[in-house]
């Protein structure tokens, strides 16, 4: 569906990446795992069209999008952005209603039906309740529900979010992660960069690994988060640990200083 | 949300016309609400008033002018104002940011430096302002590969201090008797001696601004969540700040080159209309129009009978701005986050 073709990133006169190849699938959740500077939001950025490529292509269903007018893109890709403290207090429910802007003639106001789909896409979130509240008074977690569901108005089919669960509490960050597994199955394309290899596990169908600007691996989690692929990444020592029955693996920190022994009770 | 709409623009629209009626009642010829009564129906009617020709004068040529310039100057530099913070997506932008108003000071300035009528200090106001944005703005198109908004806030300042320096400098020239009262006076904002032909020029400027904010009124609240948060919304925000940019530029331009610089009024209005109407852009554009035009009426109102001379409108905007803008960050109520 939405494919990055040899593409090199970054901005003019400071490439950030380069040699990066991904076909992005419906209704799969692609993570994007790799440290600070490793070139995820760059990536991101370019393959949504808010940089372009320095060099190769974004193509979509095979078109080259490098020409094509914000609205056209905006009818297909959506973008989620890290849950942000706006400027000023908007209604929950007119921070969803712009995501209907590419539906929306220029000098119009969104119509009945603008209306309806930004309420639905809060009712698919499950935070139906949101509506009449406003965005800067809500949660962190409930913000970032808000700004998914701006992204759903859109009726995108391809959703880009960038590291979703950062700043958000571990009930949260399990409740975004909830969410996006369910619009994956529904048909919907992910692409989620994150920080933490363990959410990889939890929703990711495939995993691209970002190192130094270049793509170091991708594929099936099971087989790319390893301990040396893990240790090259970040350069710290971490077991991966298949849990018995659970049918997934979790990340155990080998770190040296941590797990010291507690200190003897009073 | 239709009860709301009431209390977000019915309220303002009453008060708004009370201060109209008091406006024309009160001054240094007070005219009695009979005679000011009289005077409407005889216009209305078209049949002799049965006042004196005196208090008929200080209606019509006096005070009309006066109310109309204030509640349209008000009404504009407001709108400039709330068009200017979602973009700039600061709450503590006033429609000076991108030196429009340090462009028109040192164009009507230099207009009475070198002795020119009181037109052509009004077309180098306007000039002068246009002109200060438009280098501005090409500045910071040039940068490319930057954050568009900060390069365009930083290039505005410099450019305001830069134009600022100049003012003083002609003031260092100019004639302490003559010029550098009238100097001093422009840059404070006044509204003495404003007529009829001075406003026309600028009316149909001023709703050339505004029809762009009021067909984009829904497009603004994109641009409040930043360029690449819009951009991936679907808006071409590129060509959209400029267009806004361009309309708010104008009409701030325009008023400014009749009443001289008035500040507060685009930076404070636009926070009162937040707390009445809410931050969307299409509710907030009508309210903070509404407060602007009430709030310079009432302003000039004082000016010209507070004291046996007039008080410069800009002095009265700051005393009167200044202590509840704080309020504002004292009491949280801020209107932003």
């Amino acid at each position: 569906m939405l494919s990055a073709d040899n593409l090199a990133f970054g901005y003019r006169g400071k490439p950030v990446g380069s040699g990066v190849s991904i076909d992005i699938r419906a209704g799969e959740v692609l993570c994007l795992l790799g440290p600070n500077g490793g070139g995820k939001t760059t990536l991101m950025k370019t393959l949504l069209g808010l940089l372009p490529p320095l060099a190769g292509a974004v193509r979509l269903d095979g078109v080259d999008v490098a020409a094509w007018p914000r609205k056209r893109l905006a009818r297909v890709v959506g973008y989620v952005p890290q849950a942000h403290a706006a400027f000023f207090p908007f209604a929950v429910s007119d921070i969803v209603l712009m995501g209907r802007s590419a539906h929306v003639g220029l000098f119009a106001a969104p119509s009945r039906h603008d209306r309806a789909v930004a309420a639905r896409a809060l009712e698919t979130l499950g935070i139906g309740h949101l509506h009449d509240r406003i965005y800067t008074e809500i949660s962190g977690g409930e913000r970032q529900l808000v700004l998914i569901a701006r992204a759903l108005a859109q009726e995108p089919r391809i959703l880009v979010m960038d590291e979703p669960t950062a700043s958000l509490d571990f009930g949260n960050q399990l409740r975004v992660l909830g969410r996006v597994a369910a619009l994956a199955a529904s048909g919907m394309a992910v692409v989620l960069s994150t920080h933490d290899p363990d959410h990889v596990f939890l929703c990711g169908d495939r995993v691209a690994l970002l190192h130094g600007g270049g793509m170091a691996a991708i594929g099936a989690p099971e087989a790319v988060i390893t301990p040396a692929a893990l240790k090259r990444l970040y350069g710290v020592d971490v077991q991966v640990v298949e849990l018995p029955g659970q049918q997934t693996r979790t990340c155990v920190p080998a770190v040296e200083g941590l797990r010291r022994p507690r200190p003897a009770a009073p | 949300m239709r009860s709301g709409g009431l209390l977000r623009l019915g309220l303002p629209s009453l008060a708004l016309l009370l201060l109209f009626v008091a406006s024309f009642a009160v001054g240094r010829f007070p005219v009695a609400p009979h005679d000011l009564l009289a005077v409407l129906w005889a216009k209305l009617s078209g049949g002799p008033s049965g006042v004196p020709p005196a208090v008929e004068t200080v209606v019509w040529q006096i005070r009309l002018p006066r109310i109309a310039a204030a509640a349209l100057i008000g009404a504009a530099l407001a709108a400039a104002g709330a068009t200017y913070q979602g973009l700039f997506r600061n709450p503590l932008v006033s429609p000076d940011i991108l030196g429009v108003a340090a462009g028109a000071g040192l164009g009507a300035v230099l207009g009475i430096f070198l002795s020119r009528s009181v037109v052509v200090v009004q077309a180098l106001a306007f000039l002068g302002g246009l002109a200060a944005v438009l280098v501005v703005y090409l500045v910071g198109a040039a940068m490319r590969g930057r954050d568009p908004v900060l390069v365009l806030v930083l290039a505005g300042v410099a450019m305001g201090t830069l134009l600022g320096s100049a003012i003083s400098l002609v003031k260092v020239f100019a004639d302490p008797y003559n010029q550098l009262p009238a100097i001093t006076f422009w840059l404070l904002g006044s509204l003495t001696a404003i007529t009829l032909s001075d406003l026309l020029p600028i009316l149909p400027v001023i709703l050339v601004g505004l029809l762009p904010l009021y067909l984009l009124r829904w497009r603004m609240n994109l641009m409040s969540l930043g360029d690449e948060e819009a951009r991936a919304l679907g808006a071409e925000t590129r060509r959209l700040r400029a267009v806004f940019i361009a309309a708010a530029t104008l009409i701030t331009a325009a008023s400014v080159s009749v009443s001289g610089i008035i500040g507060w009024i685009g930076l404070i209005i636009p926070h009162a209309a937040r707390l009445l109407a809410g931050p969307e852009f299409s509710r907030l554009l009508p309210a903070a129009m509404l407060l602007g035009a009430g709030y310079l009426l009432a302003v000039d109102t004082l000016a010209r009978t507070m004291a046996a001379i007039e008080i410069p409108i800009g002095i009265l905007t700051a005393f009167i701005g200044a202590p509840f803008f704080l309020w504002l960050l004292a009491s949280g109520r801020r209107g932003w986050q």
